[in-house]
């Protein structure tokens, strides 16, 4: 499909496009917005007049703007990074984060997609039932709790009293995968719950709107069994927009939405590494992890875009008309 | 007019006091109160009225797409043995597509925009048929061919966007023939096409019915289209059958002032244009409740004391074959009180 691939490459543009902005807003609020020194900013609150003057001198704090911005996109993507609190490369410890975070994401973004659409599924085929009214309390409920408070509780009642599970910490996939899945089972739950909340009711309410369509009637009065009509013409169509928001969710996920549960679970992970550097003021750490952020959520936006190309052919129609 | 048509052999389907009531919020709704009619083999039968008529509930629920927590439907809907009211779901499923096939009104939403047309082509036909996906999808081209789709072959892999109006209600009439059916349901199949699309919708379904003997129901608000295909005519007001007959005896010999007053409002080309084209006073009935008596009698300038009671669908002239309706007045006096300024027409009110 030549559409497709035209499709993809536009993206692609957008994207690097999206990036630089985001590059350039990330160093106007970071080092031009806030009146005030940006090399006392970035060395912290115990940089001595010496650190002050080698910050200056290695940012190029005297130079024009445009010129600012490039050095400080070099030191990014080259690595050169350095925290000048505890004088450690940030990109090494963002490389060390990152296999915590994405196993804490994906393995939350599973859990929370798969039973987000089971439950909402069951709530729309069942609607006005019981059973629909049970989930819909169960998901008003996991709506409403706040990742911190149910981390400590499921710390506190099911690791700590029951014994249930470890008290937070993280094995290595490659040393143990049982003891990774073991420490990561209350965290992806933590992580999960909100979404899955969300979803199975956002779900529900597309179901309900997609079984009045035509083509449903049409479905039916082809004479096809009530599970095909409901699986291959409700959930199917239903399910567009529920994936443009796993895209997003999960993009917003890995770039910055698990530093509560990655806290609360004392799970070394990019997340922990930016709340740490929050609470320290730390600059550098925080320039990189915003970055990092916006990546990911660029990045997921482009493959939703994609994805949701392929699954409504009508989206490719633009690329012919553009 | 089909030939095939002959009066009165085995009627094909038979519709024995169906009504069907919905609970709303508002209350229940009336959409169907005891309508009655058979289809015969080979016949087009039209059923026209306004919207809100109650014709294309009953359309739906001959094939039980109307069912839900919220319809309750009584009567009887008879096909080959089986009672289609009090059918199982599994009963119904093994009809719809396979003996009792239906088009809609909008082509523009009747297909799911997901899917290839042919895939949706070739997954009714899997529905009821043992079938290698190659020879599904050889049958697929094969009858969007004979309904008129240029380029079958092709056009089978197209998405609905990829069509335009006329050619999905062709598919629609292509996947609804996919198992031959014997009846064909259409549901305003025309309305949402423009004129000369709808014309050639029309030709193609007269075309099946004459080659196949296929039995067609068709509804629509339309007496041209009526006038142009039907073998008879149900006319429909406020979910009650108000006259039936020949095609010729609803447009030349019309009984019911409602009827009269829906020739009345068509233009024609053959008699100079009138100032003002005429109109039927008044709204529709709300179907929450119904007026008692004869229903269109809010709307009828003829109407007199004996209209409080509700007149009942049978034959009232010395020679009816099968041409009924529901109004009091005596079939002399109608011919008086609908000749209006030279045609046929609801007169003004009194």
């Amino acid at each position: 499909m030549e559409g497709m691939g035209q499709f993809i490459l536009r993206r692609l543009i957008g994207m690097v496009a999206v990036l630089f902005a985001i590059s350039v807003l990330v160093f106007l609020i970071f080092n031009v917005i806030p009146n005030s020194d940006p090399a006392q900013r970035i060395g912290g609150k115990n940089a001595n007049e010496q650190l002050i003057n080698r910050i200056n001198e290695d940012w190029g704090f005297n130079d024009p703007l445009p010129e600012q911005y490039v050095t400080m996109m070099k030191k990014v993507f080259t690595g050169d990074l350095v925290s000048y609190q505890n004088q450690r490369n940030v990109l090494d410890q963002i490389e060390k984060g990152i296999p915590v975070t994405f196993s804490l994401c994906i393995g939350a973004g599973i859990i929370w997609f798969v039973l987000g659409v089971v439950f909402g599924y069951l709530s729309a085929i069942r609607a006005g039932r019981a059973t629909d009214r049970a989930l819909t309390i169960l998901a008003l409920i996991g709506i409403s709790l706040p990742v911190f408070w149910l981390g400590e509780m499921l710390l506190y009642y099911v690791a700590n009293k029951a014994g249930l599970f470890p008290l937070g910490d993280y094995v290595k996939f490659t040393e143990d995968p049982l003891q990774w899945a073991n420490h990561l089972i209350l965290p992806w739950f933590t992580l999960s719950v909100l979404f899955i909340g969300f979803y199975s009711r956002l779900l529900r309410s597309n179901m309900l709107d997609v079984m009045d369509e035509d083509y449903v009637r049409t479905a039916r009065a082809k004479g096809l069994p009530e599970r095909q009509v409901r699986l291959k013409h409700v959930l199917r169509n239903s399910l567009i927009p529920i994936i443009t928001l796993f895209g997003l969710d999960f993009g917003a996920v890995i770039g910055g939405g698990a530093i509560l549960t990655e806290t609360v679970y004392n799970l070394p992970g990019v997340g922990l590494y930016a709340g740490q550097s929050v609470a320290s003021l730390d600059l550098p750490p925080l320039i990189a992890v915003t970055m990092f952020g916006a990546f990911f959520i660029v990045l997921l936006n482009t493959i939703v875009d994609i994805a949701y190309a392929y699954l409504d052919p009508r989206i490719r129609l633009g690329t012919q008309a553009a | 007019m089909n030939p095939s048509a002959r009066p009165n052999p085995e009627p094909l389907l038979s519709v024995e006091d169906m009504r069907v009531r919905f609970a709303t919020e508002d209350g229940v709704v009336h959409a169907v109160d005891g309508v009655s009619f058979d289809l015969r083999p080979g016949e087009i039968l039209g059923i026209v009225g306004e919207s809100g008529s109650g014709k294309s509930v009953t359309a739906q629920t001959l094939m039980g797409l109307t069912r839900s927590p919220n319809a309750s439907i009584s009567g009887s809907v008879r096909f080959h043995g089986t009672d289609l009211v009090t059918a199982s779901e599994e009963q119904l499923q093994s009809i719809r597509g396979r003996e009792i096939s239906m088009v809609f009104q909008d082509p523009m939403t009747s297909l799911n925009p997901v899917y290839r047309v042919g895939a949706q082509i070739i997954e009714q036909i899997e529905a009821h048929k043992e079938i290698g996906d190659d020879e599904a999808k050889e049958r697929a081209v094969e009858l969007l061919a004979s309904v008129g789709i240029p380029n079958a072959k092709e056009r089978v892999d197209n998405y609905p966007y990829e069509f335009s109006g006329g050619m999905r209600q062709r598919a629609m009439i292509a996947m609804a023939l996919a198992l031959e059916p014997r009846i064909l349901i259409a549901d305003e199949p025309t309305t949402a096409l423009d004129v000369t699309i709808q014309a050639q919708i029309m030709a193609l379904i007269q075309r099946l019915n004459e080659e196949r003997g296929l039995a067609v129901i068709l509804i629509t608000h339309d007496l041209g289209v009526i006038a142009e295909v039907a073998d008879r005519v149900l006319v429909m007001y406020a979910g009650q059958i108000v006259e039936e007959g020949s095609l010729d005896d609803i447009f030349y010999d019309p009984q019911h002032p409602y009827t009269w007053g829906l020739l009345g409002s068509l233009t024609r080309l053959d008699q100079p244009p009138p100032d003002r084209l005429p109109q039927i006073g008044g709204q529709p009935p709300s179907l929450l409740a119904p007026p008692g008596g004869c229903r269109f009698r809010p709307r009828c300038p003829h109407a007199f004391e004996k209209c409080t009671e509700l007149p009942a669908l049978e034959e009232r002239l010395p020679a009816a074959n099968s041409h009924a309706d529901r109004c009091w007045l005596e079939p002399s006096e109608k011919r008086e009180k609908r000749e209006v300024e030279g045609r046929i027409g609801l007169g003004a009110p009194a």
